[in-house]
């Protein structure tokens, strides 16, 4: 977690060292820029050495900032950054989805046909390039390619709203728990088990079943209410230790609100657990959606759902396997890509590993 | 002499500990002056820091303090927490010993001090407060002021961070400085230069400052008086060149004795024998008589807790020892040397 010093802390990265290290050479820091030059004869022998030049005019400290001999200053957003850069699944997840999303949100541009229209001649037809069916055809003729884009879209949709809500509450939930602890953290906290220890899918089947799902807002919304619980704990955790960190201390006595010390310095310290969680909520999200969707208690038809898509595929067997494989296959991916950006984020969001991934 | 700033009356601070009720702070009694350097000395767990968070309403939430702190007339105790918030940071301002740790590490050094600028000038435009962040951080000798402002607190050394986080008490003209153990964490030769910054900033803001440490060599640097603390309580209390030349309590002398110096021949260094009691349980009687070496197990030292009083002529110093005039007589030569060094 990021109850640790950051790595940085241990580089020498600033001017003191820098000017430490121009005064043991014994050149002014301006030399450094042209170290290689020096070694030439025809140059003019510099002020190197003499004594009246081993201090460190002001000029010289400019110009030598002007050159960039001071290392280049980097945040910590900077070197999580550069190492999730480095991390190559990672990067080639987050293009996947990058694609995958592009498709989702124009998906009234890309797919060939409306997700409910009917093609009468090509009923059942395997994919083909003949009549642009790439995936296929349904049942009732209609386009497959088509319909696992716009199935794509509700389920990503549902995705993100889940991702979004359950970080929020999980977030407050966790951070409030955590700086106030005493009766405020027993409360939250015991309110949080109690919806961790619900069955899952019961009470999403109940749910659904109650307050009539199929519309993605609603299963987005159910889904939300089960998933904060991990974060909280987390959350929660993150914020017991930074509590205790002499920095919150100080923020304390020079006079800032509870609500600022939690918002401004105790939220972007905890950032990373709560980026990854978030990612990996994404994943679940679409897989139980599906789940969801497959029992026939998620997005109802002809509201294409990647889940519901499958369900309807499942019931016709091996031969029309394409009914099953696609909308199969692009939740693999999503969920694999999404993972793979999860923990691209863990490795790179770590403070205290600075080896940066090969 | 003018009415004090701060005015400590009987502050007792209670820890609730697994273990039992830790009587960390018991009746302490003091003032700040405006404008002066009061020093707290004290060993590890004498309750030198505890006091001052608490009256700061900084410490844990399972203490219990008693007793009233007035600041300029209001009693810090009972303050509604918001406008102890506006004091703190204010009017009164804390500088913490780890300057490595002090800092928040995800912002820059410049929003940490202009947080603290806005704070108490809700008014200030953020390019107001960036001026100002600045001029603070030229004032404590940061060079370059204007790049590092932008720069993260990894960026900084610790003798710089120590700077900053003086720029960020200083920032709203405290009349309250307090410094629990400024130098501790630095080097020796940068614990040197954040005493001339100290200096520096008390030049600038005139506050006055509490400094807290166990280090005797900074007291006698920058002190006007002295408080010294043992067992949560005060045992001594009076200017500096007093405390240094004729200290009247056995753990002052003790503490006097206990110094490295340059100028004797020292084979040893006395150390005071024995530990610091522990405070669930401390000894019955006076808190240090398993260790007084003036002490000679007599009885009163160990039955009754001795009171605070005048010692000599002077009002002003005051010690906690029932056999104080005995000390005159010992050979007290450590300290009165340690001052004419600083």
């Amino acid at each position: 977690m990021t109850d640790r010093i950051p790595a940085g802390d241990q580089s020498p990265q600033d001017l003191e060292s820098v000017l430490i290290a121009s005064d043991t050479a014994g050149l002014p820091a301006s030399a450094h820029g042209q170290m290689g030059s020096l070694a030439l004869p025809e140059e003019p022998p510099g002020p190197a050495g003499s004594p009246e030049q081993a201090m460190v005019s002001p000029q010289d400290l400019a110009l030598s900032q002007q050159q960039g001999l001071e290392p280049t200053a980097r945040s910590q957003w900077a070197y999580a950054r550069l190492r999730f850069f480095r991390h190559r699944m990672a990067v080639l997840s987050l293009l996947v989805l990058i694609a995958i999303g592009f498709v989702a949100i124009f998906a009234k541009q890309i797919a060939p046909y409306e997700f409910d229209e009917l093609d009468l001649d090509n009923i059942t037809s395997g994919p083909t390039f003949a009549d642009k069916h790439l995936f296929g055809t349904d049942l009732l003729g209609r386009d497959y390619l088509s319909r696992v884009i716009f199935g794509l879209r509700t389920s990503l949709w549902v995705a993100f709203f889940v991702a979004i809500l359950s970080t929020t509450i999980g977030t407050t939930v966790g951070a409030l728990a955590g700086y106030y602890g005493g009766i405020v953290d027993n409360l939250l906290m015991r309110f949080t088990d109690l919806i961790l220890t619900l069955p899952g899918l019961a009470v999403l089947l109940t749910a659904a079943a109650f307050f009539g799902a199929g519309d993605p807002l609603k299963v987005g919304l159910i889904l939300a209410l089960l998933f904060w619980t991990s974060l909280a704990r987390i959350v929660r955790g993150v914020f017991l230790s930074l509590r205790e960190k002499e920095y919150i201390e100080a923020a304390k006595a020079s006079g800032a609100s509870d609500a600022r010390i939690i918002l401004r310095h105790m939220l972007p310290n905890s950032l990373g657990p709560i980026i990854v969680n978030t990612t990996l909520v994404v994943a679940a999200a679409i897989l139980v959606e599906a789940a969801l969707s497959f029992l026939g208690f998620g997005i109802q038809p002809p509201n294409p759902a990647l889940g519901s898509l499958i369900a309807t595929g499942q019931a016709e067997g091996t031969d029309l396997w394409w009914l099953v494989t696609f909308p199969g296959l692009v939740i693999v991916v999503i969920a694999l890509a999404i993972n793979f950006i999860g923990d691209g984020l863990r490795d790179a969001l770590d403070p205290t590993q600075r080896r940066v991934r090969a | 002499m003018p009415d004090p700033i701060l005015s400590i009356r009987d502050l007792t601070v209670e820890f609730k500990t697994e273990d039992g009720v830790v009587q960390a702070v018991t009746d302490v009694t003091y003032d700040l002056q405006p404008g002066e350097v009061l020093g707290i000395v004290g060993e590890s767990g004498s309750g030198k820091s505890v006091s001052m968070l608490t009256i700061m309403g900084l410490s844990p939430q399972a203490t219990i303090p008693k007793g009233e702190a007035f600041f300029k007339g209001e009693d810090l105790l009972k303050l509604p927490p918001k406008r102890l918030r506006e004091i703190r940071g204010g009017d009164m301002a804390m500088i913490f010993q780890d300057p490595m740790t002090s800092l928040n590490p995800v912002l820059t050094v410049g929003d940490q001090i202009s947080e603290a600028v806005m704070t108490h000038n809700p008014d200030m435009s953020k390019g107001g407060a960036r001026d100002r962040t600045v001029e603070l951080l030229q004032i404590v000798g940061v060079p370059f002021a204007e790049r590092r402002v932008d720069q993260y607190p990894h960026e900084f050394s610790g003798g710089m961070r120590q700077r900053a986080m003086i720029a960020m008490s200083i920032a709203n003209n405290p009349s309250v400085l307090v410094a629990d153990e400024p130098t501790t964490a630095l080097d020796v030769t940068i614990q040197a230069q954040i005493v001339e910054v100290l200096k520096k900033a008390r030049e600038e803001t005139h506050a006055a400052i509490v400094l807290i440490t166990h280090d005797l060599g900074l007291i006698a640097e920058l002190a006007d008086r002295v408080v010294v603390m043992y067992a949560g309580r005060v045992v001594e209390l009076s200017d500096v060149f007093t405390i240094f030349n004729e200290p009247r309590h056995p753990y002052t002398v003790g503490l006097m004795n206990s110094l490295a110096r340059v100028d004797m021949e020292q084979e040893w260094l006395q150390p005071i024998p024995g530990q610091p009691p522990s405070m669930i349980a401390p000894p019955p009687g006076c808190a240090f008589h398993p260790r007084c070496s003036f002490s000679n197990g007599r009885l009163v030292c160990r039955t009754d807790v001795p009171a605070l009083r005048q010692i000599g002529d002077s009002a002003l110093h005051v010690s906690r020892c029932h056999f104080a005039e005995e000390l005159e007589q010992a050979h007290v030569v450590a300290g009165a040397a340690a001052l004419e060094e600083a």
